[in-house]
């Protein structure tokens, strides 16, 4: 094959290490509270995730839990046991100079994941998913990295509990990779051992090679061997859906162009700095051997197998969604947007039997989601009985649609006042009919070239009367009846 | 027994991971010491085999927050510190 063949023939093949923080109250080996949000530096510490001598780590079982958890919604294997082990580096993050992880015996192996890129689904292979701790967290004295003078510690964060979900080489594009991790989380969120917005709780390092397509097979596989032989980078510091996306967009770009112009991939680690945008080189030698992985007598091994019938998980985003489309007879776009997080399809879910379930689901999916969004604000900090309260006033024709989402909802979300209270005070309250009938002729007897511009066929016309009498009920007449109305009025 | 015998690159490689630096009159002392104590293992052969105890599992405990040491005395035992932090070596 020519050399332009192939680099024009090249397709990208990523697997991923996805580290996720589990939602446990406590450290993962020790009884330090992971709450550490605003606190100070180091004052979430004890002997045992400070690594002093003789502290013993003993395993939180909720975390445990948690992986069983996560273990079943990906339809992986529990084994019968599992244990722990000590992967040894010397960094000022790691305390003890070894971390405690899992290496030949995770708690969970072969699982699937299954997502949707341009409406096709992708079966994703979960190779293992393990628990391990967190390091503590560096800050770099004097800027970068490079140049700093020395490193100042904070151990708060080391021992937090973390689970590495390892993907087969299963992505094609960064898009797939963006799709995946998207779905992860969600099911992650519904399961309640995740929370997207606590800071750091993802990170993400990717492998990625890129190989001729002649190589990938009618299912979509790719030999082993090959992949063996072929260079692969690891990019590591990635945090967000988003900058995975673009942190793989930009390696498959510099990978092509280095095989473009006849240069090797080396195999190596990259750091994605999200600032400039780009990866580069670590220049980092620890091969697998180096880390000395060995038993971690401290703590006896794991029999949880059994945990997996005895632990329930709920309903899962796809399941739910495919229950709202049924049930609630939705389309599969707005059942997916209310179906997206657990706390938004719960809060669907429990007004959908007190109105229309269309009408519901608009008001959820659209509207309020809108101006939630519009305000970075999540549906938790809702009030659902306040939101139910303005519903049925939409829902009676109290108020206009148009006043209950731009003028109600929004006050409703900015100052916390209840519906009816600021449909009083903005005097919204539907003008009744013999009002409406007034202004109509109010603005009929006004304005005369308007209604000789009606009768002469202008388009408009009929729109500026309309608009004349809703400024003259204050917009809480509902402008299609005052169309109505005045079509009555002018053709009679 | 112990056949691999322990070489110089060995000594150096370790010490690399270790982020120590040797001297070259150090690397030959410690290349004999690690050689030694290699050796050490090999008495464990001579110990006689006893039954183990029965291996205990699922060793857990519940999650529920205790008192995490203050500040002051996370610290207090830092060779040295800075403000809120331990201080460390630059790292890259």
């Amino acid at each position: 094959m020519t050399q332009a063949a192939r680099t024009r023939e090249l397709i990208p093949v990523i697997g991923l290490e996805v580290h996720v923080q589990l939602e446990t109250q406590t450290k993962i080996f020790c009884g330090c509270s992971t709450d550490t949000a605003d606190a100070d530096p180091n004052t979430h510490t004890c002997p045992v995730c400070l690594g002093l001598p003789g502290a013993l780590p003993v395993l939180n079982e909720a975390a445990v839990e948690m992986a069983v958890k996560v273990g079943k919604a990906l339809d992986a294997a529990i084994p019968e046991q599992t244990r722990f082990h000590r992967k040894n580096y010397f960094y000022p993050d790691l305390p003890k100079d070894f971390q405690i992880t899992q290496y030949d015996n995770p708690i969970c192996q072969d699982g699937e994941l299954e997502i949707t890129v341009e409406d096709s689904d992708r079966l994703i292979e979960i190779e293992r998913a393990h628990l391990e701790e967190d390091p503590g967290s560096l800050k770099h004295a004097g800027g970068s990295i490079d140049q700093a003078e020395y490193t100042l510690v904070d151990y708060n964060r080391a021992g937090m509990p973390l689970m590495e979900i390892v993907t087969r080489p299963d992505f094609r594009g960064p898009e797939e990779v963006r799709a995946f991790l998207e779905k992860l989380t969600e099911v992650l969120e519904y399961l309640g051992v995740f929370d997207a917005d606590r800071d750091g709780s993802l990170r993400v390092d990717a492998n990625i090679s890129m190989v001729s397509a002649d190589a990938v097979a009618e299912d979509d596989s790719i030999a082993v061997a090959t992949l063996e032989d072929t260079n692969r980078t690891e990019v590591k510091n990635i945090s967000s859906h988003k900058g995975a996306q673009k942190a793989l967009a930009y390696e498959i770009t510099r990978q092509r162009n280095a095989i473009r112009r006849g240069r090797a991939v080396e195999q190596e680690t990259r750091h994605w700095d999200e600032s400039r945008g780009v990866t580069v080189s670590m220049r980092s030698k620890a091969t697998e051997k180096d880390y000395r992985y060995f038993r971690e007598a401290d703590i006896p091994p794991l029999r949880v197998a059994g945990w997996k019938e005895q632990i329930s998980i709920p309903e899962l985003p796809d399941a739910r969604r495919e229950r709202f489309g049924t049930e609630f007879d939705l389309s599969d776009e707005t059942a997916s947007k209310l179906t997206a997080t657990k706390a938004v399809a719960d809060f669907y879910e429990s007004l959908v039997g007190q109105f229309d379930p269309d009408f519901v689901a608009t008001w959820t999916a659209d509207v309020l989601l809108g101006e939630l969004n519009y305000r970075d604000r999540s549906v938790e900090s809702v009030d659902r009985k306040a939101f139910a309260d303005l519903l049925e006033l939409v829902a009676t024709e109290a108020i206009t649609e148009k006043n209950g989402a731009e003028v109600v909802l929004r006050s409703m979300l900015d100052d916390g006042a209840h519906p009816e209270t600021i449909v009083e005070r903005e005097g919204l309250g539907k003008t009744d009919a013999d009002a409406v009938a007034t202004a109509v002729a109010t603005a009929i007897d006004n304005h005369p070239e308007a209604v000789a511009d009606f009768h002469a066929g202008e388009d408009g016309a009929l729109n500026y009367l309309v608009g004349q009498v809703m400024a003259e009920t204050g917009g809480s007449a509902d402008p299609q009846t005052v169309n109505q109305l005045l079509e009555e009025k002018l053709t009679s | 027994m112990t056949t691999e015998t322990v070489n110089a690159d060995d000594v150096r490689h370790v010490a690399d991971l270790a982020r120590i630096d040797l001297e070259d009159a150090e690397i030959e002392l410690f290349e004999e010491q690690f050689a030694e104590i290699l050796e050490y293992f090999d008495s464990l052969d001579e110990v006689p085999a006893v039954d183990a105890d029965e291996e205990l599992v699922n060793v857990m405990r519940s999650d529920e927050p205790h008192e995490s040491l203050s500040q002051a005395t996370a610290l207090k035992n830092a060779p040295e510190t800075d403000d809120d932090y331990f201080k460390g070596p630059r790292v890259s």
